[in-house]
């Protein structure tokens, strides 16, 4: 268990230099100098050439990428063009508020999905079943920084329960969370009951029954671990689409996460702040699949994690 | 036939309903179960034997349903009880193993953890002394190592030895009918015969009722006391396993033996049954048989004979042994030269 987790540690270093390359290209394969946009539209050529030459970017492409993956693996992500402060500066306080949305959206969208899925599956083709997977289909199909405008319609300012925007007080976590959380939160419902439909058809399920195991205790123990292993693998992929929908969820309710720093940046040609936001955020869905795929072996002993 | 009875099924009735047309899978089964001894259920796929084992512990699933008749484990009627009682039978007095070893198991908990569960819920063991039992029970099985074993997942199992984990989970708590549902089907020959003679074993040292279901007549010869054939979701004959296979009163039952290879004579090859089995909603209106029958009738093909007792216990479905026969007074159903061959 122990050296599977460490190569798998291992195996991230090509990911991330993969990464790095990508990132650190994007800075310049887009258009215009951005020495030219540090020092403004009308500076004087020496100027110009000066800043070039601090930021070494006279020096051959391979040695430029050289110099920036030094300097990120020693936790140096550049200076912002903007405000002409060191990149991890501005990234750090955002990059928590960001998690912070993305793992309250996450809790919500596996709770809510869980249960609803559960009983939809139990109750194949009742009510409840066609209710809940309508509601799911709506909540896949909306997008949702839609679902976050008509929340905040309603319950900011025609009910005024909640502030429309900002960020760190309970109520005004909930509307964003419920935003983001949404459309998980119907994907784990569906993937929840199919994968519980088939399981509780199996043979073991029969064999629970024969022995007297109540149909409840059949539901949660027998069935729920064997169903799981799917949903745990939505839920991993599921964590990617929460991130890029974190942006536009920040944007609506006006949060200063990290989305909204990358979308800021770009607007500005910020290129340093872009590629860190970008680095960080590919880290982040990196480790996360990881964990799911560490969680596989807790859930379904047979899967050798050495293979 | 005087011994008491554990089990006594009456015309149990088991449909399945889909698309609203209604597939009789067990269509009037009745047979006994004497305490002690081993019944075989013997007949082809779909011709409602497991069906009819299922319903005894009211493990039928939706569509199906049980619509009618009675089962009465030791005078009470099952089918009166509610839910909860009834899971107080199952794995309790009555004990179920499966086809298909592979896939009976639940994959995520270990071997321990599902033996113990049936002592948890009927005798209220804890964690302790469940696992004792369990190991135990391995032990009785003939499984080795079992200290070793109740650790151990499913996956980390054969075929074999996982059959013997469901025997041993079956027997958990002294059950006083095992229903095994083709228990060795799945199984290499070499195994099949390993756990028959286990369940015969721990059949005469607990002193339980077996139920054993299976389309292989060499596993009712070698098994069981009595044998129920079932053919199209009825019991076409009931018989003492010598008398069954000494004589054989019913067409079908004949045809079952003369497709069976013998050893005892020189054989060149065996003999059919000719055409196949009736699709569940073209049941003919007579004796489901007839349109396979050598001997039928037109009255054979019009009207459906009943159970008939036909001497010591032993009952038949055919019209050959009633009065209204009306073909060949002198035929001869079961003729063992024929089996041998013609040179």
């Amino acid at each position: 268990m122990t050296v599977y987790i460490i190569r798998r540690i291992l195996q991230l270093i090509p990911v991330l230099l993969g990464v790095t390359v990508l990132v650190f290209l994007l800075m310049h394969l887009t258009p215009g100098n951005p020495a030219q946009l540090m020092a403004g539209e009308n500076a004087p050529p020496e100027m110009v050439a000066q800043i070039e030459n601090r930021l070494g970017l006279n020096d051959p492409l391979p040695v430029q990428y050289f110099d920036y993956v030094v300097g990120v693996v020693q936790g140096d992500l550049g200076t912002s063009m903007r405000y002409n402060t060191p990149v991890i500066d501005e990234v750090a306080p955002r990059f928590w508020v960001t998690i912070e949305l993305a793992l309250y959206a996450t809790v919500l969208s596996i709770f809510l999905g869980l249960i609803a899925g559960i009983i939809s599956a139990v109750r194949q083709y009742s009510v409840a079943d066609v209710s809940i997977m309508i509601v799911a289909l709506f909540g896949l199909s909306m997008p949702n920084f839609w679902l976050g405008l008509m929340l905040m319609q309603w319950f900011s300012i025609n009910l005024g329960w909640f502030p429309p925007t900002g960020w760190g007080s309970p109520e005004q976590i909930l509307l964003p969370v419920i935003t983001l959380g949404t459309a998980g939160a119907a994907i784990i419902a569906r993937m929840t009951r199919s994968s519980m439909l088939e399981v509780i058809s199996q043979d073991y399920i029969r064999t629970a029954r024969a022995k007297g195991v109540k149909e409840r205790i059949i539901i949660y123990k027998h069935a729920l671990k064997n169903a799981l292993i799917p949903v745990v693998t939505v839920v991993g992929l599921q964590f990617g689409a929460l991130l890029a929908g974190a942006v536009l969820t920040e944007e609506v309710f006006a949060i200063n996460g990290m989305g909204r720093l990358l979308v800021d940046s770009i607007m500005n040609r910020d290129f340093p702040v872009v590629q860190a936001c970008i680095l960080i955020i590919s880290v982040v869905f990196v480790v996360v699949n990881l964990l799911v795929d560490i969680s596989y072996k807790f859930l379904n002993k047979r899967i050798d994690l050495n293979d | 036939m005087s011994d008491e009875k554990i089990l006594e099924v009456k015309d149990l009735r088991t449909s399945f309903f889909i698309e609203g047309n209604e597939i009789k899978a067990v269509d009037g089964v009745t047979f006994d179960v004497p305490k002690g001894k081993t019944l075989g259920i013997v007949g082809e796929s779909g011709s409602g034997k497991s069906i009819s084992a299922l319903s005894i512990l009211q493990l039928i699933d939706s569509p199906g349903e049980i619509v009618g008749g009675e089962i009465n484990f030791k005078g009470q009627n099952l089918l009166d009880y509610s839910e909860a009682q009834m899971r107080k039978v199952r794995g309790n007095q009555i004990s179920m193993i499966f086809q298909e070893p592979m896939t009976s198991l639940n994959p995520v908990y270990t071997i321990g953890q599902q033996i113990r569960e049936a002592l948890k819920i009927h005798r209220g063991l804890d964690k302790k002394d469940g696992t004792e039992k369990s190991i135990e029970l391995l032990e009785l099985v003939g499984i080795p190592s079992p200290r070793k074993r109740v650790t151990q997942y499913p996956f980390e199992l054969s075929g074999g030895m996982r059959q013997r984990v469901m025997i041993a989970m079956a027997l958990a708590c002294n059950p006083e009918l095992l229903i095994a549902d083709e228990p060795t089907t799945a199984l290499d020959v070499t195994i099949q015969a390993q756990i028959l003679e286990l369940i015969k074993e721990l059949q005469d040292e607990m002193g339980m009722s077996v139920v054993m279901i299976t389309h292989d007549l060499g596993v009712v010869a070698e098994t069981c006391d009595y044998v129920a054939v079932m053919y199209c979701g009825k019991v076409v004959e009931y018989a003492d396993v010598k008398t069954l296979f000494k004589n054989p009163r019913h067409p079908y039952t004949v045809g079952l033996l003369n497709s069976l290879p013998r050893s005892d004579v020189d054989q060149e090859e065996l003999i059919p049954i000719e055409g196949t089995v009736p699709a569940p909603h073209e049941m003919p209106d007579g004796c489901r048989f007839a349109p396979r029958c050598p001997f039928a009738t037109d009255l054979c093909h019009s009207e459906l004979p009943n159970l008939d007792d036909v001497g010591e216990g032993e009952q038949v479905r055919c019209w050959i042994y009633t009065d209204e026969w009306d073909g060949d007074p002198e035929v001869k159903v079961y003729e063992p030269e024929k089996r041998t061959s013609e040179d």
